[in-house]
């Protein structure tokens, strides 16, 4: 998997810093996909997972992809990673709902490989539309 | 008890009676969850919409917004934008003329369009609303008041949901069956026409 790093250079003033929200169905796999992407990026903290229901059932649930877009949005915009169906008109619903809506954007990317990239190069500083082309890279490359 | 919330109640109970029902037309061509997704939204709806609120557009947007969070499936992004983007047409109106319910359904539609990107034909939701807005267009034009073209857009609605057997799923979880979906009616289709038939009812009674 190709990564472009610049530096972990996490937090530091002027720096770029992107957030990232996981979004799916199920909330261990959201919790999980984020424990795994913020052990690759060290130090990043930008992360949010906005998996299953309220009551921890199987489900997507808009609201709450809201308050975690808002909770990890430094400014420089938040690029989100689905797992299927209906977590992308979720999402798609949250982001309209928000103000700035130009600036979240969902990576057209299998969410682990997705959010592994986006952790690393948002911990870089890389921006959004770097981010996103490189998360979207991922979906082409075979595991074998 | 507001009249709209009144109306949020009996498409609640509407949507209760039937959640086997429409579990199990899920379960033919789903997930099996349509019924149980619906009945948890609905239940959250009227126990989260104040029953005094008078004002109908913002009854449908925390109907919408509830729905969001609570229905879990497709069924939540699509009924919770329908609802709210009905709920922007009579925003702060207390009452609804017929010319309301046919901007309401448009807005419904349009909404649940942008979200789910499926067009008629494609056995969802559509195939029951998309006729029943022609239909009540066509009434009111025909100067047909509220009820009686609320009645004619049941009935397209229910052509709507036998044409659905007779197709082949491309939109959602059905489209995994290809052809295997034909011959079954698509539950979404359902509930939409179940809940035109309540709000029909509830206008007429």
């Amino acid at each position: 998997m190709q990564v472009r790093v610049q530096s972990l250079n996490c937090g530091k003033d002027g720096i770029v810093m992107v957030g990232i929200v996981i979004v799916s169905h199920s909330w261990k796999i959201a919790e999980g996909v984020k424990d795994l992407a913020a052990q690759m990026a060290p130090g990043f903290d930008q992360i949010r997972a906005a998996g299953g229901l309220e009551d921890g059932e199987i489900g997507t649930d808009a609201t709450r992809i809201m308050d975690a877009i808002q909770e990890v949005d430094q400014g420089d915009g938040v690029v989100i990673l689905c797992d299927l169906g209906s977590a992308i008109m979720s999402a798609e619903t949250a982001i309209e709902l928000l103000d700035d809506a130009e600036h979240y954007r969902i990576a057209d990317a299998p969410i682990v490989e997705g959010a592994i990239v986006a952790a690393v190069e948002a911990a870089g500083g890389e921006d959004l539309g770097s981010i996103i082309a490189s998360a979207e890279e991922s979906r082409s490359e075979s595991k074998l | 008890m507001s009249r709209v919330y009144e109306c949020l109640v009996k498409i609640s109970e509407t949507i209760t009676e039937n959640k086997d029902f429409l579990t199990d037309l899920d379960r033919e061509i789903g997930d099996a969850d349509h019924g149980i997704n619906m009945t948890r939204g609905f239940h959250a709806v009227v126990e989260k919409v104040p029953s005094d609120l008078e004002d109908i557009g913002a009854a449908l947007k925390k109907t919408g917004m509830t729905l969001l969070s609570t229905v879990g499936g497709a069924s939540g992004p699509l009924y919770g934008t329908a609802y709210m983007e009905a709920g922007k047409v009579v925003a702060g109106k207390t009452t609804v003329t017929a010319e309301d319910i046919k901007a309401m359904l448009e807005a419904a539609i349009a909404g649940i369009q942008k979200r789910g990107k499926a067009v008629k034909g494609e056995k969802t939701m559509l195939d029951a609303l998309m006729p029943a807005l022609d239909s009540y267009t066509a009434a009111i034009e025909g100067g047909a008041d509220m009820g009686a073209a609320l009645d004619e857009a049941c009935k397209a609605a229910n052509e709507g949901v036998e044409f659905t057997k007779t197709i082949i799923a491309t939109k959602g979880r059905a489209s995994y069956l290809g052809e295997r979906s034909i011959g079954h009616q698509d539950p979404g289709a359902t509930s939409a026409t179940l809940t035109l038939e309540t709000i029909r009812d509830f206008v007429k009674g």
